[in-house]
């Protein structure tokens, strides 16, 4: 079995507790306009549209396949913005032993995994064969075992990944149905389902909601917010998001950033709504 | 160019130095108008090349580089010379070590090492609160930095965890001074997880402590132990070095026609030259400067014979990359496995020709290697072993590059990380980057948090608001302030990748 992988930091704080091996998987099943890694969203069609944007020659058509040379590479992403379907050429496949054997060669210095994308759940299959494998590795069982998900997998899906999941960090992208609708292309209710049973198998290691301005930030969003906070119980750790541009393409560069002040109101009527552990962004860029 | 008495009125009439830094600057110009130390002609000829540097330590070393007295010695016993009674309590501990530090030159006019002080004042805080202790401790503090206010001036604290530690770590953070610089001797089998977290909380507040792996320097030196002093120098107690002179890798690789020629014949030819240039200074330190008749040596605060010779070396990325071109090869130092190899037999090479190389006057007959953390005038050449500014890889990466090489710098590698400010929030990643490291081989853990305004410049910490201040012409209370506004000037250190910069003198005209 082969995960498409977008891909792989050894180096991360902002993907869960400690530093994390953070495997970016490719392909999502929401289209959100805002995404600020939208060439993981779709996997290539091998069109050869990027071949020609690229200046090292690293990209090649080869038999009617993308061929993608990493040495010659210098992560200009020029090919990304030639990308007419928000796909990438620089994904690579890998097996659970090309990660295992990531995971050893930097194990000290992890303190976990977080599988990110796209959409990690995606590829259930996968990530549920990789973190079997090491659970039962010695070297390996210690790490700590997350996903950071949209949500959009139904209880089956969890149910197979949670014994092997040490927790989830999971997005709320609206509450009201008609803007997540229309922020992301899907309906929400899976999203709030996933929060709900991951909270009550104890594996919701943070809620996430993205802050966009006109969008999200509104009173009546943050009331939802407020509440549902409040139904998943005491204990919860709510991160706010505030939307910026680094990486966004399309219409949604247009849409203004989300401001500091916004965020931290937002956070104060929160707090002030009974909800203890909420976390604003430690960088405005 | 100036001519010497231009310089001195220059020094004279600078708006910017107080009288006391205008009396060690004119110092310094007093002493080379002697004649340096006599040199060989091959030797002369690769110093003016700037080859090999003598750290432009003056003309007549009349003091060895670093001192690291035994302040043990007094506390035990008081002073006959200084007619001092032994302490009894903390706050005479603490006046005594105030008058000590005094008497305990360095290059740069102030001692660079306070000792170990945790062990040096736990005797002295029996009966005594924890609150006492951090309000006593942040006083002295105070004391350090506005009365010897030179970052290069270190105190060390570990590897137990103890109340004096702690109180070191909660003022330091608080306070955010350049001086004292702070290194946690850390040891896995004695030191407290807590402790490592305290500190690296600290790094991400500060960026300070820097993280010495204990067991490691421990091997390396003998029971007397060892200080880590100035910029992350590790060397014995009771003793120090009496120079530090370096060898430009990039100069020598500029020099040979390939990989063989530079390890055959222009590394050998240059670490040669370089050691007769440190015998030669160290000739005229035990022979002519009357240095070791001091009380310090009377009274048992230094030993003559426990002062080791330092052999630095810089510029290894910008070698090995030259010695890659020559090859026809693409990859570079940091990134590429066959060019860390590369720097990996380098270091190999001089550890071994280092070793082979008696040195007299010098502890245990031997010179020890060192990864020098560069000049403020350092334009070209990266300093030590690291990986040039602004190509680093992930911290990660970047440490796993470098770890094997670590060993044979004896007597330090300073090697400084830039984390993002995200670990503010989540400093237990610091914490598992630093267990990485040591576990790996690193001898010493520096991280440097882009947006903290107190950075590590080359080992010293520099303030980056005080950097703006002395630009815009107002002057600095602190004497490396002027060096890290020089480094950052010529070296764009602030750009991203803070850099090590260590030039306590004057560094002349190349």
């Amino acid at each position: 079995m082969l995960a498409h992988v977008s891909k792989v930091l050894h180096w991360s704080a902002v993907d869960g507790p400690g530093n994390r091996l953070v495997l970016f998987l490719q392909g999502c099943n929401f289209a959100c306009a805002g995404c600020h890694n939208p060439h993981t969203i779709r996997l290539c069609n091998d069109c050869g549209d990027c071949v020609p944007a690229c200046p090292h020659a690293a990209l090649s058509l080869v038999g009617g396949r993308i061929a993608f040379d990493p040495a010659l590479c210098d992560e200009c992403d020029l090919c990304l913005r030639a990308c007419l379907i928000s796909a990438s050429p620089m994904t690579r496949q890998m097996s659970v032993d090309d990660v295992l054997d990531l995971l050893r060669a930097s194990r000290g210095f992890l303190t976990g995994i977080t599988i990110s994308g796209g959409e990690a759940t995606m590829q259930a299959k996968f990530v549920e064969a990789l973190f079997a494998a090491m659970a039962a590795d010695a070297d390996l069982a210690g790490l700590s075992r997350f996903i950071d998900s949209n949500g959009h997998l139904g209880p089956r899906g969890w149910q197979r990944l949670l014994p092997l999941t040490d927790g989830a960090m999971l997005d709320i992208k609206a509450f009201d149905p008609a803007t997540h609708q229309r922020l992301t292309g899907m309906s929400n209710a899976k999203s709030l389902a996933s929060a709900r049973l991951l909270q009550e198998a104890g594996k919701l290691y943070e809620l996430r909601y993205l802050m966009v301005p006109g969008f999200t930030d509104t009173e009546p969003e943050i009331e939802a917010l407020a509440a549902f906070a409040r139904e998943l119980g005491p204990g919860l750790r709510l991160k706010l998001n505030a939307f910026q541009h680094h990486g966004v393409q399309g219409a949604a560069r247009d849409w203004p950033k989300m401001p500091r002040q916004g965020v931290e109101a937002a956070a104060a009527r929160l707090r002030a709504a009974g909800i203890d552990n909420v976390v604003i962004p430690s960088v405005w860029i | 160019m100036l001519d010497g008495s231009q310089k001195l009125r220059g020094i004279v009439n600078d708006p910017a130095l107080s009288p006391a830094q205008k009396a060690h600057a004119l110092a310094v110009q007093a002493e080379n108008l002697l004649p340096y130390p006599a040199l060989d002609a091959e030797t002369r000829a690769a110093l003016d090349a700037r080859v090999i540097c003598d750290m432009y330590e003056g003309a007549a070393p009349y003091r060895p580089r670093y001192v690291l007295a035994d302040f043990s010695v007094v506390l035990r016993k008081g002073s006959c010379w200084l007619e001092l009674p032994p302490p009894e309590t903390l706050d005479e501990a603490l006046n005594t070590l105030m008058i000590a530090y005094h008497h305990v030159p360095s290059i740069t006019g102030m001692p660079v090492f306070i000792g170990t002080l945790d062990a040096l004042l736990l005797p002295f805080c029996e009966g005594v609160s924890d609150e006492e202790i951090y309000r006593k401790i942040k006083l002295f503090w105070r004391y350090i930095d506005r009365v010897l206010p030179d970052a290069f001036l270190h105190a060390n604290i570990g590897p137990t965890d103890n109340p004096v530690a702690r109180a070191i770590l909660r003022v330091d953070a608080e306070l955010g001074q350049i001086a004292p610089n702070l290194t946690l001797l850390y040891d896995p089998e004695i030191s407290t997880e807590a402790l490592l977290a305290r500190a690296v909380t600290n790094i991400t507040e500060c960026s300070k402590p820097h993280i010495a792996n204990h067991p490691i320097h421990a091997a390396t030196f003998d029971e007397a132990g060892y200080g880590i002093v100035s910029c992350y120098n590790a060397l014995p107690m009771r003793g120090g070095a009496s120079t530090l002179s370096r060898v430009n890798l990039r100069e020598v690789a500029q020099r040979a026609q390939g990989v063989g020629d530079f390890l055959t014949t222009e590394l050998p030819r240059y670490v040669e030259l370089c050691a007769r240039l440190m015998q030669a200074r160290i000739d005229y330190l035990y022979d002519q400067s009357g240095f070791f008749e001091s009380f310090l040596v009377e009274e048992g605060w230094i030993d003559r014979d426990r002062f080791t010779a330092m052999f630095g070396v810089f510029g290894m990325a910008e070698a090995v990359n030259l010695l890659q071109d020559k090859a026809g090869l693409a990859g570079r130092y940091g990134h590429d496995a066959g060019a860390n190899a590369l720097g990996l037999k380098i270091t190999e090479a001089l550890a071994e020709m280092v070793a082979a190389r008696p040195m007299r006057n010098v502890w245990r007959g031997r010179a020890m290697l060192h990864a020098q953390a560069g000049l403020s005038t350092d334009a070209d050449a990266t300093p030590g072993i690291r990986i040039a500014y602004g190509t680093e890889p992930d911290p990660v990466t970047h440490v796993q590059a470098l770890a094997p090489q670590h060993r044979y710098y004896a007597s330090g590698v300073s090697e400084i990380l830039t984390l993002d400010e995200t670990v503010k929030a989540n400093p237990e990643a610091v914490l598992q980057l630093a267990k990485g490291a040591f576990a790996a081989g690193f001898r010493e853990f520096t991280a440097n948090v882009a947006s903290n305004d107190l950075v590590r410049v080359t080992g010293y910490m520099i303030r980056l608001s005080d950097v703006a201040r002395h630009d815009a012409g107002e002057g600095a209370r602190t004497n490396t302030t002027a060096l890290g506004a020089e480094a950052a000037r010529l070296t764009g250190i602030l750009a991203r990748k803070p850099r090590v910069v260590g030039l306590e003198r004057d560094a002349g005209t190349r």
